[in-house]
């Protein structure tokens, strides 16, 4: 877990499928985002439905480009992701 | 508040909307119809447009709205905590910046503050679309912002739920704020309407 990420970083989410429950959709993985705001800090979901919820995580809104997620620009995809959904920064 | 994910065939929201289908179906009601009536709810709409009207007649309470939503809305005696892990989030549009609010894992919504949400917020149509195409979602809903207008899309999956503050319109500068209110709908607080 990075403790370092800070708001303006450029962030990769997670490349690949992932067993079971999570919140990472398909659709952002692999991309590469910047870090818009920071969410505090939660359980992450994964983890939770499978009975080792762990520690708490920070949250990140992370802004994508349409351009990157879908080859169409003109707009922008803000989601919140949790630092384990991220690349190792 | 529960995180019920749509998808599940035995979740509420599944059976929910098979009922609603057949419903439709049978002629009983039209989502028309049902939407109509969510508007009406108690607070549906009307907790959203105070806090609204509230910004755009206070520069103070909009900046701390921005800040720290929970906070503010609370001023209003308002439910600013939507419960132990859930925050909210106000986003302002700008004549730069259109901001549009989605689920698309299931339909996450400020429910404790709004009130239910619209079907269609809860559509798979909707939450698949509008992080693609949003302009072309807004003009189905006949909003057509401008060209030099950035679409920002929140995709609501953590447990940050998000209420929009419209833009005030132009020629309201001696309208009262419970007039301002009246003049918010529930689409504007999602962002698929400008006000």
């Amino acid at each position: 877990m990075s403790e370092g990420r800070a708001v303006g970083d450029r962030v990769q989410a997670r490349i690949g499928d992932r067993r079971g429950h999570t919140r990472l959709p398909r659709y952002v993985r692999g991309q590469v985002g910047t870090i818009v705001a920071m969410h505090g800090r939660q359980l992450v979901p994964d983890r939770v439905v499978a009975g080792d919820p762990g520690e708490p995580e920070p949250i990140y809104a992370v802004r994508f480009d349409a351009g990157d997620l879908w080859g169409l620009p003109g707009h922008t995809v803000t989601i919140e992701l949790w630092d384990s959904y991220l690349e190792p920064g | 508040m529960s995180h019920v994910h749509a998808n599940h065939a035995d979740s509420p929201a599944h059976r929910g909307r098979v009922l609603e289908r057949l419903l439709e179906e049978a002629g009983v009601v039209s989502g028309a119809e049902l939407d109509a009536f969510l508007d009406r709810l108690p607070g549906a709409s009307s907790n959203g447009a105070r806090i609204v009207a509230r910004a755009w007649c206070d520069d103070g309470f909009r900046r701390r709205l921005l800040d720290d939503a929970g906070a503010a809305i609370a001023e209003l005696g308002l439910p600013g905590g939507l419960g132990p892990t859930v925050v909210i989030r106000a986003v302002e549009n700008t004549d730069s910046v259109h901001n549009v609010i989605v689920c698309t894992l299931c339909s996450c919504y400020p429910l404790a503050l709004l009130g239910p949400s619209p079907s269609w917020y809860k559509s798979d149509a909707y939450r698949a679309r509008v992080v693609r195409d949003p302009r072309g979602v807004l003009a189905e809903f006949e909003f057509f912002p401008p060209e030099d207008v950035t679409i920002n899309v929140w995709d609501s999956n953590s447990e940050t739920r998000y209420i929009v503050i419209p833009r005030r319109p132009e020629g309201t500068e001696s309208v009262s704020e419970p007039e301002l209110a009246a003049l918010v709908t529930r689409r504007g607080l999602i962002g698929t309407a400008a006000v």
